[in-house]
């Protein structure tokens, strides 16, 4: 299972690379929040292994394992931060679109002599 | 007690000061405060000249970063007195002069800031025991230097030249340093008394040369001396009172200074002797040289100031001589250069401060500094002439005054060079040739600011402003000096017993404690060798002078394209050029461009180490089952994945992010993550509503014109990153050098009380992380709520563009 959800990142990072190097703003951001998701499943198969007890809630009067409780925290806390990523990159291109007229990066680069 | 590192600190506590008071007390010139300031560390140090005198050294020590040896250690011994006399001493006179100077439109707070920073730095440098602080000195009035020249900073001549001797100064300064380390590792010690004391236990090691060569090219940018004088002529853009204290009195004697007190380290090495008194002796005659051609009365000073420069520092050259055999009777008679040099040392402080300000009398009088305008002001500026006799006739090496008096014992320690037959003879007998036709040089040149300036034809017409004497005030400073030149002359021997002598043993601890090297200084010898010398320079002077317009000729064979000057601003032109060329070449402005380098160098970094380490384990025992659902959903989300990259339009690609959110939320749960999966559910919900809002917003996709190559590289780029990624998290799940933390948060209910224990971690075991989340959230809807409703005013919009 492990290796299964390792192969399926590698290739969510793979797609999240490519689209990060286009020109297009929608993409690159369209990359980075595929590239949060194969983060989080990543997190995940670290832990003390995938399946191997309970859910991590205590139940009174029941000795069981549970399964790794720290990497469903770092998790949680990088779920929400990359969605408030996603919001500011959104935002940020629709005002780009809104003051420039474009979203291609190509045409968006600096000027020179600035 | 710790005095004399008080007076390193008071310096620029007052200098903290200065914008204070100027701000509060208008009435009164801030300048005086910087006098007082100045006169009282003066009358300080004046009272510690007997002790010297008597032998005494004083040592203060503040602990500053022990386990480094770095501590603020001040040692005063003779020579480092003469200096701080010199620095405070000429500082209270240069603050008198610029109060007249200087009009009240000036900036001044930050002129006698800079002038404070700059007396502070000079008074660490010369009291400084440990080598890193003396170096943090060393580059503190470099930068007070810099804030000088550039005083007029609107001015683009003066900016120029502060540039320039930055980056000269600066550049031997780290040198110096590279030198200091050395030392230091040879020696084990940061303390120079210490490295002083233990030379002879190094002496042999590889890198000894190699240290002395890069202490001394600190000395050498410093002092100005050639090939690195170039620096000193441009810094003359600076105001004069600071062309007075810093470009002839103090700062460019800091270069000296090194050289003296590493003489009994490095002194008794062939290359020393060699490299200090050939590097001064050619910049004394190539001073003197273009001394004479030059038509601005600051240059010429300044040209001047660069060959007396090279002079005192082939006196020290030659008095290492002293230390090259071991100690000797014979031997003792080169450590007379020392005492020359320092006396010439003094003397030149008193003489060319003088002369400064005579200049700048005549500079701020007229409106004019260029020989070619000036003529015929003996007669409507009689002090100013008079103060400008003393001075030259001094520098010329003319009696009564200082000059000659150290003038003559240059040429006899030139001659005892030569008659000891130290060196080999041709080189030997070279070393008074140079000596004495520089000096008929030097006469020349001072003849020219005399005459060329106060005699002949007034023009007034070529003149800004008529002639007329300067206030009292701005001619009370040159008149004090042009009477130590004149009073040194008739007794040099109180400045010799009390300065000098103490200021020898430092340099030569060896030989004081067998000798008394002090030397007695008597104006008549008899008629010997140096007077003769002396005769010759008058002779031959006054007719080189006179037939000045005859020979000048010779100076049309060194075109300003050949000069140093040249060179220098061709590699600075150069550096810029190249320096830009190669960051337009990367810095293209193309977000993909930055990404491409970061993916490649993690490809090449990360990727490479796997080959190098061939750390490539794989091993699928331990994992746990895959279930058909499971292998069913991490099927569907590569193949969404992989077609996200083909998709035609913006609602396909998007739908299909969601899909891969939604399956992570279903994995979740098929983890035994429930709170996750609640929040990946909700998140991708909301994340899919603004990719659809932003849909509205923002164009359709055009087709990409990316180029073929670009798309190829682009895919290459993108499998090789998954690739490395996949194989490093395989590597690192086999990998496990400890087991988890996480059974620690199991006793939640007893450590936090909480049955979730995700939910305890992350609301009491790492409660302070989840808060600076919520935080960052905070900001991220500010960010949102700014982008979205607040407009750029116009007016703002334009300074942009500027």
């Amino acid at each position: 299972m492990e290796t299964l959800i390792t192969i399926l990142t590698g290739i969510l990072v793979t797609v999240a690379t490519y689209l990060i190097l286009t020109r297009s703003v929608l993409k690159v951001i369209l990359g980075t929040a595929i590239l949060s998701h194969a983060a989080h499943l990543m997190i995940m198969t670290m832990g003390k292994g995938l399946k191997s007890g309970s859910v991590p809630v205590l139940v009174d009067g029941q000795e069981t394992t549970f399964v790794d409780p720290l990497p469903q925290a770092l998790i949680l806390t990088s779920i929400v931060i990359s969605f408030a990523v996603t919001a500011i990159l959104l935002v940020l291109a629709y005002r780009t679109y809104r003051e420039t007229g474009t979203d291609n990066l190509y045409e968006l680069r600096g000027n020179k002599h600035e | 007690m710790l005095t004399v590192n008080l007076a390193i600190i008071i310096p620029f506590l007052a200098a903290t000061l200065v914008p204070v008071l100027h701000k509060k007390i208008s009435r009164i010139h801030i300048g005086w405060f910087v006098f007082i300031v100045s006169a009282a560390l003066f009358a300080f140090l004046v009272r510690y000249i007997p002790r010297i005198a008597s032998g005494e050294t004083f040592l203060y020590t503040l602990k500053w970063i022990p386990s480094y040896h770095i501590n603020f250690t001040t040692y005063m011994d003779g020579l480092s007195l003469i200096f701080a006399l010199l620095i405070t001493g000429i500082g209270a006179l240069v603050t008198i002069y610029s109060i007249y100077y200087l009009s009240s439109n000036e900036n001044l707070s930050h002129f006698y800031t800079y002038l404070l920073l700059f007396m502070g730095a000079m008074l660490g440098v010369v009291f400084s025991d440990n080598m890193m602080v003396l170096y943090v000195f060393w580059e503190l009035t470099s930068i007070s230097s810099f804030l000088l020249i550039a005083f007029w900073y609107h001015r683009k001549r003066s900016r120029e030249g502060a540039q320039k001797s930055l980056l000269i100064t600066v550049t031997g300064g780290i040198a110096m340093l590279v030198g200091f380390v050395m030392l230091y590792v040879m020696s084990g010690t940061m303390s120079v008394r210490e490295v002083i004391a233990t030379v002879s236990t190094y002496s042999e090691h590889s890198l000894f040369i190699p240290a002395m060569v890069l202490i001394l090219l600190g000395a050498f940018t410093k002092s100005a001396q050639f090939p690195f004088h170039i620096w000193l002529p441009t810094a003359m853009e600076a105001p004069t009172p600071v062309s007075a204290y810093l470009h002839s009195a103090t700062m460019v004697k800091a270069g000296i200074y090194l050289v003296a007190r590493f003489t009994p380290v490095f002194g008794g090495e062939m290359t020393w002797f060699w490299m200090v008194t050939g590097v001064g002796l050619f910049t004394l005659f190539w001073g003197s040289f273009n001394a004479i051609r030059q038509t601005d009365l600051k240059a010429l000073l300044a040209y001047s100031t660069i060959s007396q420069l090279g002079m005192i520092m082939s006196m020290f050259g030659m008095s290492s001589a002293a230390l090259v055999n071991g100690y000797s009777v014979d031997s003792v008679i080169f450590t007379q250069a020392a005492f020359a040099a320092l006396f010439h040392l003094v003397n030149h402080s008193t003489f060319k401060g003088a002369l400064f300000m005579v200049v700048g009398i005549v500079d701020h009088e007229l409106g004019t500094r260029d020989i070619r305008r000036l003529g015929g002001l003996a007669t409507l500026m009689p002090i100013t002439f008079t103060i400008a006799i003393i001075g030259s006739f001094s520098m010329a090496g003319l009696p009564p005054f200082n000059g000659f008096l150290s003038k003559e014992m240059f040429f006899q320690v030139a001659v005892n060079i030569s008659e000891f037959n130290f060196a080999s003879d041709t080189w030997s007998t070279l070393i008074p040739v140079v000596a004495w036709v520089a000096s008929i040089l030097t006469f020349v040149y001072c003849m020219i600011f005399v005459f060329k300036t106060f005699l002949g034809s007034y023009q007034e017409e070529k003149l800004e402003h008529p002639a007329h004497e300067a206030p009292y005030g701005m001619l009370f400073s040159p008149m004090i000096l042009g009477a130590l030149v004149v009073l040194i002359f008739f007794f040099p021997n109180v400045l010799g017993d009390y300065l000098l002598r103490p200021a020898m043993s430092s340099i030569f601890p060896t030989i004081a404690e067998n000798e008394d090297l002090g030397v007695h200084v008597i104006p008549w010898h008899g008629f010997n060798m140096p007077l003769k010398m002396t005769i010759g320079v008058i002779l031959l002077g006054i007719l080189l002078f006179i037939s000045l317009r005859y020979w000048k000729g010779i100076y049309k064979m060194f075109p300003e394209k050949w000069s140093f000057n040249t060179l220098y601003g061709n590699i600075l032109e150069q550096l810029e050029a190249t320096s830009n060329t190669v960051t337009n070449f990367y810095m293209t402005g193309h977000l993909r461009d930055y990404m491409v380098y970061i993916y490649s160098f993690f490809i090449l970094a990360v990727g490479g180490m796997l080959v190098i380490t061939n750390t490539l384990v794989f091993n699928i025992e331990g994992n746990a089952s895959i279930s058909s659902l499971e292998g069913i959903i991490a099927l569907v989300m590569m193949i969404a994945a992989v077609t996200i990259l083909f998709a035609k339009s913006r609602l396909t690609a998007i739908l299909l992010n969601s899909v891969l959110g939604y399956g992570v939320a279903i994995f979740f749960v098929l983890f035994r993550a429930p709170d996750l999966a609640l929040t990946q559910t909700v998140v991708e919900t909301v994340s899919t509503v603004l990719f659809l809002a932003a849909y509205y917003f923002l164009p359709e996709w055009k087709k990409e014109d990316t180029r073929k190559r670009s798309k190829s590289v682009n895919l290459i780029i993108s499998i090789l990153v998954g690739v490395i990624f996949t194989v490093v998290a395989l590597a690192v799940q086999n990998g496990k050098l400890f087991d988890s933390i996480s059974s620690y948060y199991e006793n939640s209910y007893e450590l936090a009380g909480g049955r979730n224990i995700v939910n305890t971690i992350l609301g009491d075991f790492r409660a302070f992380d989840t808060m600076l989340e919520v935080v960052v959230l905070l900001i991220a809807g500010l960010g949102v709520y700014t982008f979205i409703k607040l407009k750029a005013r116009k007016e703002d919009a334009s300074v942009e563009d500027k």
